[in-house]
């Protein structure tokens, strides 16, 4: 049996409105995420990547096309299954992005609320979803500090005094509480040097094995999208040029932009 | 009287439109309702919203007691007191009973209030998330939208840093089951007093310009966890003047010994005690053996 679609994106587009013209920032943009997939959106800086993840998140609303999920029934009276995040209701869309999603920020301080402890920001979801009780959200935290790699003595620390790498790994453990059945990772191991990029996209990989998450993930690097994604899409200049399995397009790049973009990586 | 101001001092069409604000106020309890705060000739800090307030709903028949930390003698409750007195004549006490207007700051009085009487707050912050989410545009649609996991995440950072929830005062409360407010800067000790009092519950807040109500008999809970319930404070000591046990008590040094007076800040119920024929020891308590003592 096929199982059912996740995410689904028809011909979705955003434009910006630059002296008087509309400029596409990405169109006509489709695909199908089912659930425990991962799809990586590669291309070049300023080629629509972020503005298409936004879209998807439901940050920004369409100009073209729409954007379907796959809602879980929260209560009776609500509505479940593939539904246009453009009907949906503000509260219903806040209440997914804290619940059945999680957005990764390629800065970490972004994602992160960087005035309450480690500890506070992995609980923050939870006492959003009405967790009260300090012992059982405390236990939590650990737990999932322990699962990102973090040390547990660190947990009352702000994390500004954290390095990098274990503010990108704590912004993890905080999307992934509540655990969510899609995430959105937005370039999330630039600006990490190469050590702690490789020991994160270990982390990654994992974890999206384990909680069989479904995740976008918007990356120039073509190394991320060969570990962590299945599948992946190449875009130039607001346009999906090529997309299929991540072996294939890498392997056998069928598109120029993609040919050019995997023969000026050393090694893929 | 002073015949050179209109009654209470606010025009009649500023009182009109504050009194609008205050029926939608009451309307929905909790809810910080806009409005058109006026300069007053008192500095913002000193009680502006909570004046405005006061004049808008007094009438000639009315008797106004005015609160500052507990006390009725305190600078800014004296000078209320005589701001209200000459612009508009009516009677003024220093007695919580026989109050049927009391515009307080700090604290609640210690005597229950009746369906007859009206508590004013000043409020200098009415946002209870300000400090957690600077942006207005963000409070107002959480606040629409009920989302008030972060006042938690703020208790437990106090927790998690602290090993208890330290707000002492201005702490955080839900009015009936659905708005998150501040309780203005009165003690927790006095949060309890706010569930289902009978009198009218009045905010206002000058500078921010924004006023907000509990009506009668309205539930107020304060927010904490499961695992650390909400407390209020609790001394081992009675009033020095009164002995009252049940009262919240002013802790003052008084030598350099570090010796420490402990009497009621509710000045009116102190003095009501005490003709009663109550007593207290009448003296300072010394906590710690001083440096000399111990050595």
């Amino acid at each position: 049996m096929k199982p059912s679609v996740l995410l689904s994106v028809r011909e979705a587009g955003k434009a910006f409105v630059h002296q008087g013209q509309p400029r596409w920032a990405c169109r006509d943009v489709s695909f199908d995420l089912y659930p425990g997939e991962v799809l990586a959106v590669v291309g070049e800086s300023g080629s629509g990547k972020s503005t298409l993840l936004r879209l998807l998140a439901a940050r920004l609303a369409c100009d073209q096309g729409s954007v379907h999920y796959d809602l879980r029934a929260e209560s009776e009276n609500e509505a479940c299954g593939l539904a246009d995040l453009a009907d949906l209701s503000e509260a219903r869309l806040r209440w997914l992005a804290r619940t059945d999603w999680g957005f990764v920020e390629q800065h970490a301080r972004d994602g992160l609320r960087m005035n309450v402890s480690g500890g506070a920001n992995v609980g923050e979801r939870l006492m959003a979803l009405g967790a009260r009780h300090y012992g059982k959200l405390r236990s939590r935290a650990v737990s999932w500090m322990q699962r990102v790699e973090l040390d547990t003595d660190r947990m009352d620390d702000l994390p500004a005094t954290y390095s990098g790498g274990m503010q990108q790994r704590l912004q993890i453990a905080r999307n992934l509480v509540t655990h969510p059945r899609l995430v959105f990772m937005d370039e999330p191991t630039t600006g990490l040097d190469v050590s702690v990029q490789a020991r994160l996209l270990d982390l990654l990989r994992e974890l999206v094995d384990e909680l069989q998450l479904a995740a976008v993930v918007v990356t120039h690097d073509l190394a991320v999208a060969r570990l962590l994604a299945q599948r992946m899409l190449v875009m130039k200049d607001g346009q999906v040029v090529e997309q299929g399995l991540t072996d294939r397009v890498l392997d056998d790049p069928q598109h120029p932009y993609t040919q050019l973009l995997v023969s000026s990586v050393l090694t893929p | 009287m002073d015949q050179h101001y209109n009654f209470a001092f606010l025009d009649e069409r500023t009182k009109k439109r504050i009194r609008r604000a205050l029926l939608k106020a009451v309307a929905v309890p909790g809810y910080q309702v806009p409005f058109g705060s006026r300069e007053m000739p008192f500095a913002y800090g000193w009680g502006t919203g909570g004046v405005q307030i006061t004049a808008s709903i007094m009438g000639k028949n009315d008797v106004l007691k005015v609160i500052d930390q507990g006390s009725d003698d305190t600078t800014n409750a004296v000078n209320i007191r005589r701001f209200f007195a000459r612009t508009t004549g009516v009677a003024t006490t220093s007695k919580t009973r026989e109050a049927t207007l009391i515009q307080t700051r700090h604290r609640i009085p210690e005597v229950p209030l009746t369906e007859a009487q009206t508590l004013v707050y000043q409020v200098p912050m009415p946002e209870p998330l300000a400090k957690l989410e600077p942006r207005r545009q963000e409070t107002i649609k959480m606040h629409a939208l009920s989302e008030y996991g972060l006042m938690h995440v703020r208790l437990y950072e106090d927790i998690a840093q602290l090993g208890a929830i330290s707000h002492a005062y201005d702490y955080p409360v839900m009015v009936n089951e659905r708005y998150l407010m501040s309780p203005s800067p009165i003690p927790k000790f006095d949060i309890p007093k706010m569930h289902m009092n009978p009198a009218l519950q009045l905010f206002g807040a000058g500078r921010e310009k924004r006023l907000y109500a509990i009506p009668p008999y309205t539930p107020v809970r304060s927010l904490d966890f499961e695992d650390h319930p909400f407390e209020v404070q609790h001394w081992e000591h009675a009033c020095a003047l009164c002995g009252a046990s049940e009262s919240y008590l002013d802790e003052m040094i008084v030598d350099d010994a570090g010796s420490r007076l402990f009497v009621c800040s509710d000045s009116d119920y102190c003095e009501d005690r005490r003709d009663a024929g109550h007593v207290g020891t009448q003296q300072a308590v010394t906590l710690t053996p001083s440096p000399q003592e111990a050595a």
